[in-house]
């Protein structure tokens, strides 16, 4: 990848954080932690990876996204922001009564937003759904989902890993953000869902692992996926809950809380001189 | 009563499915392995490129049905109501429910008339559950003719849809040419005195018991509710009014069932008596559902009684 591009993408990630985290400020309640560490893998996919149109969300062939780990919706939010879907004010009122941004991904509310997720481990079968949808009438979309390490403890997303593999369902793409954290701590001490990359093997997926912050690996990644033909594929994404706001970095406690206004100033400082970096680099 | 033809409501839901197929070329059938007991198999053995077996994973299928639709699909997704219900709930309220998904529940397997299986397989709570969920359309058919047309009218309306379907062959109480429409209540036999209202297999059962009524010398009226929701206020409402207490009939729980609904619009506006006939807040149990039946007292029996005691409440 050209430096260009990194750095264009580099500089969509940090508004995408910006977004977020100023999402969940003024909701006074969310879940920063994980918006934060999928922020790359949204900018790639919004960028590079996704055939959507901001102009036409209800397009019949577009590519679908699910966001299964529905919490992190305060940086998708961000991300449709950015890509043009709605205006960014509307973070502003994320979580308010009457707002357009729910909780948790609303898809008859919100433009952009494939998939009503929030209840874990449901948003991947209806993106199986979707890819079995696409095989079905013969059109070349893709279906993604991005999935939670602590989500994948929940049953149905095996269930749905079976069934996926069952019907080769190769226009199907999952994303498993390793962030290692859940609410009550490290994932692998909470109920242990290592080692993650084996069992998407085991369940008959192409599997993929990169570190979610490296945008030459998350490019290369979706480009081997774009390649498989017989199944689909896992992309195991090692990350850090909280990623670009130091106070928040692998703090299990930031999984679901809001930062203060000193709090968010401070986060906002960082981003914003992450920002310039980003430019002047 | 030697010529009565019988057929289970599982049998009409085939026919529906049959015909869908037909109408619609872009249905997709799903089902948890049950296709053989659901019927879905027909569907399955006919158009074999539009059927999935989803496998042991109710809470998964109900979630690839939920993706299907957001395509814009006609599903089905058919298991016994126990499994399709019981354990998908959630999958049901959260990924079909809210955010309104046209899927198409086909539960077979309601109620005690499963028969041998027992407890664990006889789901007297289904309606119970659905009902909470809003935008949930439920249609309980009495027989196979109105069990068939209940699919097709589920595949002409938007959203989601819980079609609940028995094991048990029952006598064929409509003719071909009965006109099913969602929500609308059918008075089958008038009356003044009392009126039972009726649903699924205790439909035939009250046109039975109308008969040993009218011997007693009691009018009556029979209404079909083949859909509990939405109900069909107005004919309940009629009825209260015109013949001053209600019996209601279902094989369900008297918890949350059809018997609730209907005490629930009357106690609001007009009350007058309401005697629930169902599964009293208790578990089915194994034997030939025929015996079943009569050991609940779902049966035109059974409702004769509740009758009694509906008139004796009436002021």
């Amino acid at each position: 990848m050209d430096s260009a591009k990194k750095k264009q993408l580099q500089e969509l990630a940090t508004r995408i954080r910006m977004g977020a985290v100023t999402g969940v400020f003024h909701a006074k309640s969310g879940h920063p932690g994980g918006s934060l560490s999928i922020a790359d893998l949204l900018a790639y996919l919004y960028s590079e990876e996704l055939r959507v149109d901001p102009q036409n969300p209800q397009w019949e062939d577009r590519d679908r996204l699910v966001l299964s780990k529905g919490h992190c919706a305060p940086a998708l939010y961000a991300a449709l922001a950015q890509k043009g879907f709605f205006s960014e004010d509307e973070l502003l009122t994320l979580r308010h009564v009457g707002a357009m941004l729910q909780g948790h991904p609303d898809m008859k509310g919100t433009p952009g937003v494939d998939m009503s997720t929030g209840s874990l481990g449901q948003g991947v079968s209806a993106a199986v759904g979707m890819a079995l949808s696409a095989k079905l009438s013969n059109k070349d979309y893709r279906t993604y989902a991005i999935l939670g390490d602590g989500e994948i403890e929940e049953g149905q997303v095996w269930e749905a890993a079976m069934f996926a593999s069952h019907k080769n369902l190769s226009n199907l793409c999952l994303i498993v953000d390793n962030n290692d954290l859940q609410i009550d701590g490290r994932v692998g001490e909470v109920n242990s869902p290592y080692p993650i990359p084996e069992k998407f093997e085991a369940f008959g997926f192409h599997v993929v692992c990169i570190d979610g912050h490296d945008f030459d690996q998350i490019a290369a990644a979706f480009a081997e996926a774009r390649t498989v033909t017989d199944r689909p594929t896992a992309i195991i994404q090692k990350t850090v809950k909280g990623k670009g706001v130091s106070f928040m970095e692998d703090v299990a406690g930031w999984h679901g809380t809001a930062p203060n206004a000193e709090q968010y100033a401070v986060a906002m400082d960082e981003l914003t001189a992450a920002l310039a970096q980003i430019k002047e680099g | 009563m030697a010529d009565v033809i019988k057929k289970a409501t599982r049998d009409g839901y085939a026919d529906g499915l049959l015909a869908a197929a037909e109408l619609y070329p872009d249905l997709v059938v799903l089902d948890a392995d049950l296709a053989a007991a659901t019927k879905s198999g027909v569907f399955k053995k006919a158009y074999p490129d539009r059927f999935f077996n989803a496998g042991i994973a109710e809470g998964n299928m109900i979630g690839v049905a939920a993706g299907l639709a957001a395509t814009g699909r006609k599903v089905f997704a058919s298991s016994f109501a126990m499994f399709a219900v019981g354990r998908a709930y959630e999958q049901i309220r959260n990924s079909v429910g809210y955010p309104h998904l046209n899927v198409k529940i086909g539960a077979t397997h309601a109620g005690i008339s499963v028969g041998e299986d027992g407890a664990t397989h006889q789901c007297c709570e289904d309606i119970a559950l659905m009902r909470t969920i809003p935008g949930m359309t439920i249609i309980n058919p009495a027989d196979a003719v109105e069990a068939k047309k209940a699919v097709l009218a589920a595949l002409e309306m938007e959203g989601p849809c819980y079609l609940r379907f028995g094991r048990l062959a029952v006598p064929v109480v409509f003719d071909d040419d009965y006109t099913f429409e969602i929500g609308k209540g059918v008075e089958l036999v008038g009356g003044t005195d009392v009126t039972v209202i009726a649903t699924g297999l205790m439909v035939n059962e009250a046109l039975i018991a109308a008969e040993q009524l009218k011997a007693e010398g009691i009018s009556a009226r029979i209404i079909n509710m083949a859909t509990i929701k939405p109900l069909d206020k107005e004919i309940v409402l009629k009825a209260a009014k015109e013949t001053g207490c209600i019996v209601t009939a279902e094989e369900h729980s008297v918890i949350g069932g059809l018997g609730s609904v209907v005490a629930e619009v009357l106690s609001e506006t007009t009350p007058v008596p309401v005697v629930r006939l169902g599964v009293n807040d208790t578990y089915g149990k194994s034997g030939p559902a025929v015996e079943l039946l009569k050991l609940f007292k779902l049966s035109a029996e059974g409702i004769v009684e509740k009758v009694h005691e509906a008139l004796a409440l009436k002021k």
